[in-house]
């Protein structure tokens, strides 16, 4: 392996071509291919996010005839969200605030132990950007293709190559804007009505807003979303602490960094590792001197740490940093340096992971040449875990337990009462009754709180011992105009309590308390 | 104009000129995205005014090339919007009242419908929900009835309204009693009146008036005050008052009484919207 081919000198970080400028544009990024470990993963994690995201709206399950067969549907004009097994009413939208506590405690939680894996594996903005730079790599070119095309002028073929890569960039965009109105409408009929120009115009639009998102978010933003527009690098240093898993860059052994000398051995601070003993200096190689000269003769040692400054790190960082630096806001933790890092360690016979994934306490004590300690259970980490158990079995009760019956009573406020022409108090309520199954139901209305009072209900009868049978339809909210009328003597005040009871004949009861009002 | 170019030291950036202590103007370029976007505004702004109405003119405005006008888009809105309700309207246009109210689709229905003709039309003088205004403005919410509260009544007074032109119009007409009685009997009958819905404050002269009432209220009135729906006649029996209650609004009342009237609306809201509206009102609580 020749040393040409690792160098990549004109690799500089963003922060190093914008100097010391008050105000620099934006240094275009052009990360560089890269094979490893991670970079596998990273592949897997896309392919894997990808493949959920296209077929999830595909998945079917049958919920009887009258409702849609679409396992994971929100389905907007018919004010219902289906997720499997799980039907939920407009009025039940804090399943979704939970589902969102459940995320963001989870976010907390990974972070707290290995770091910004969500900013480098799992974030849309990060997937989509991989695949769109997957694209650019094909057509384009590697990073240095890619440079070189940048400053060329203008020709046939650089026009042909940048036509190319916009026109799949869009291809891919429309399938992502596409894909996501699936998710609101059934999908084998949105499909064909989108190729058949049968559509309406807010799907069109809904399609179009997110196609063009995806593709000025993956395509042009890139790594400035995460730079300055995502809130989350701004405060996830919040969820670290030393014993929180990152990429960072073994300093200890990597300074001074420099090109292999001539004529002399490296010896790798790895492998003649600093002892408590030995004088450490704070920033370079710890190595124990002594040893390594006794080793090797004190002239051949060449006293450079294992970084080759080959800069490779920095050429394939999606955002554009260099890891050397240290744990920096515009690092997502993607691991892609350490994977470029190790091929060069490889290529140089020089042990593995310079630029590693560790935590900060483990840098520390394997500098001092102690053994190296990870501590996973942590307050923080038992924090976080237990947040998580007692939201995710909070949402799991209520759903167990979720009423297939609901009742909202509202009293009528024009008039507050009515005085009827023999002195007697009226109100006026309107009653819906939610019918969450999918079947017929009937329920038994009965009104409790005020003597000698007598309920009728429009459109349905009322029995002698003032209950009345109400009927709602599958699915349905059933909504009904009741009266109580309750004589002036049975009143106590201008506002009397009243409880609405309805019971279905399987036993299920809803209550809802009301008011009565009447005169002064 | 400066004749020649000067240049900022610091940044070489053309400067326009201009200096205030020591402080000079940069001649930085507008954005080029910024100027293309004018640019483009410019274009669309002169397609915008040939194909739609822009330009006022003394007599009217230019119609556009595209001929697109709000009013054919509500009309067609309004079509739509009466076309999805028709199997709800034609079901209500073709049942009766009383069928209606059975038919829980068409009640549901017309008590939607209902709310939303009444809050337009109604709640101007009768009040929200029916709860009526001082002065003459019956409340519709109560079980006390000038006309009748039945389904049929309701619809009539509806369609047809009370003391108009419209030939099928409810109609009367109560007699000053200010010309016809003297002092001393308004006094006593007004008393007579107040004692037919309560506790009289002077029963002495309440029982002196109710010779008056017999021989000049009872036939309208009836002789308990129960009232009569058919000619309109309130009833006297209660304390619901039309135009108040105190001694005094009720002995103006007898003396120069006022009346309310009402215009016809099945002519301007059709056969289904009256039916749906005395389904509403029906509803509200005092229905028969």
């Amino acid at each position: 392996m020749s040393e040409s081919s690792i160098r990549t000198e004109e690799a500089r970080s963003r922060k190093q071509q914008k100097g010391d400028k008050l105000f620099a544009g934006r240094v275009k990024v052009h990360p560089m291919n890269v094979r490893g470990t991670f970079r596998r993963l990273k592949w897997a994690a896309l392919g894997l996010l990808l493949a959920i995201y296209y077929l999830v709206p595909w998945i079917r399950w049958d919920r009887g005839p009258d409702a849609p067969n679409q396992a994971v549907l929100i389905d907007l004009p018919g004010r219902r969200a289906y997720f499997f097994f799980i039907e939920i009413w407009p009025q039940e939208v804090y399943y979704l605030t939970g589902l969102l506590i459940l995320a963001a405690i989870g976010l907390f939680w990974i972070t707290s132990l290995l770091g910004r894996v969500w900013c480098g594996y799992a974030c849309p903005q990060t997937v989509w950007t991989d695949l769109f730079m997957l694209v650019e790599r094909w057509i384009e070119g590697d990073h240095n293709a890619r440079m070189k095309l940048d400053k060329q002028p203008t020709t046939g073929s650089k026009l042909a190559k940048r036509t190319a890569k916009h026109t799949v960039w869009i291809v891919i965009a429309a399938a992502t804007g596409g894909a996501w109105v699936l998710y609101f409408k059934d999908a084998p009929t949105a499909v064909y009505e989108i190729f058949t120009l049968q559509a309406s115009l807010a799907l069109y639009g809904f399609a179009a807003l997110f196609t063009a998102m995806t593709y000025l978010l993956a395509g042009w933003a890139r790594e400035q979303v995460c730079v300055y527009m995502c809130p989350w690098p701004r405060f996830q240093a919040a969820m670290f602490d030393e014993d929180t898993m990152v990429v960072t860059y073994e300093s200890w052994r990597g300074e001074p960094r420099g090109k292999p000398k001539k004529g002399k051995a490296h010896v790798s601070p790895r492998e003649v590792p600093a002892t408590p003993a030995s004088e450490s200096r704070p920033g370079l190689a710890a190595i124990d001197w002594e040893k390594a000269n006794e080793l090797y003769g004190e002239e051949k040692v060449d006293g450079l740490g294992d970084c080759i400054a080959c800069n490779k790190c920095v050429a394939v960082c999606p955002t554009g940093i260099d890891i050397r630096d240290g744990v920096q806001l515009e690092c997502i933790g993607c691991a892609l340096c350490i994977d470029a890092c190790n091929d060069v360690m490889d290529r140089l016979n020089r042990p593995r992971n310079l630029i590693t994934y560790d935590t900060l306490r483990n840098q520390d004590l394997r500098a001092q040449g102690l053994p190296p300690k990870l501590r996973l259970v942590r307050p923080r980490t038992v924090f976080y875990t237990l947040l998580l158990a007692v939201v995710a079995g909070a949402m799991l009760w209520s759903l167990a337990f979720r009423a297939t019956l609901d009742i909202n009573v509202l009293h009528n406020r024009t008039p507050l009462y009515v005085t009827l022409s023999d002195g007697d108090i009226r109100n006026g309520y309107t009653v819906r009754i939610l019918n969450k199954t999918r079947e017929d139901r009937a329920f038994t209305l009965s009104v409790a709180g005020l003597e000698d009072m007598r309920l009728s209900v429009v459109g349905a009868e009322v029995s002698p011992d003032q209950t009345a049978r109400l009927t709602a339809r599958p699915d349905t909210t059933a909504t009904y105009r009741v009266h109580v009328t309750a004589p002036r003597e049975s009143l106590d005040g201008t506002v009397n309590s009243l409880t609405f009871n309805l019971n279905d004949d399987l036993g299920e009861t809803a209550v809802h308390d009301t008011v009565f009002r009447g005169p002064e | 104009m400066p004749t020649k170019k000067e240049k900022d030291d610091l940044t070489g950036q053309e400067t326009t000129g201009h200096e205030w202590d020591g402080i000079e103007e940069l001649n930085n370029p507008l954005p080029k995205w910024w100027l293309y976007v004018f640019y483009a505004s410019i274009v669309w702004a002169v397609g915008y005014m040939l194909l739609f109405p822009a330009i006022p003119s003394l007599t009217g405005y230019t119609k556009g090339l595209l001929g697109w006008e709000r009013r054919a888009i509500v009309e067609q809105d309004i079509r739509q919007a009466r076309a999805a309700q028709a199997t709800y309207l034609d079901g209500i246009r073709e049942t009766d009242l009383s069928g209606i109210m059975g038919d829980p689709d068409l009640l549901n229905f017309s008590l939607r419908g209902g709310e939303a003709v009444f809050a337009d039309n109604c709640a101007a003088c009768h009040g929200q929900g029916g709860a009526g205004r001082p002065g003459g403005y019956p409340a519709l919410v109560d079980d006390n009835w000038l006309w009748g509260g039945d389904l049929e009544n309701i619809h009539h007074t509806i369609a047809y309204g009370v003391r108009n032109e419209h030939s099928d119009s409810r109609s009367s007409q109560m007699p000053a009693f200010g010309g016809m009685l003297d002092r001393d009997e308004l006094r006593s009958v007004t008393e007579y009146v107040i004692s037919l819905a309560r506790e009289p404050e002077d029963a002495e002269l309440a029982e002196a008036g109710r010779e008056v009432y017999a021989t000049q209220c009872a036939a309208c009135h009836g002789d308990d005050g129960g009232g009569m729906t058919q000619l309109g006649a309130p009833t006297l029996n209660n304390d619901i008052w039309l135009y108040g209650g105190e001694r005094g609004e009720i002995s103006r009342q007898i003396a120069n009484p006022r009346h309310g009237v009402m215009p016809p609306w099945e002519e301007r809201l059709g056969e289904e919207m009256v039916k749906m509206l005395t389904v509403y009102v029906h509803a509200l609580g005092g229905g028969e």
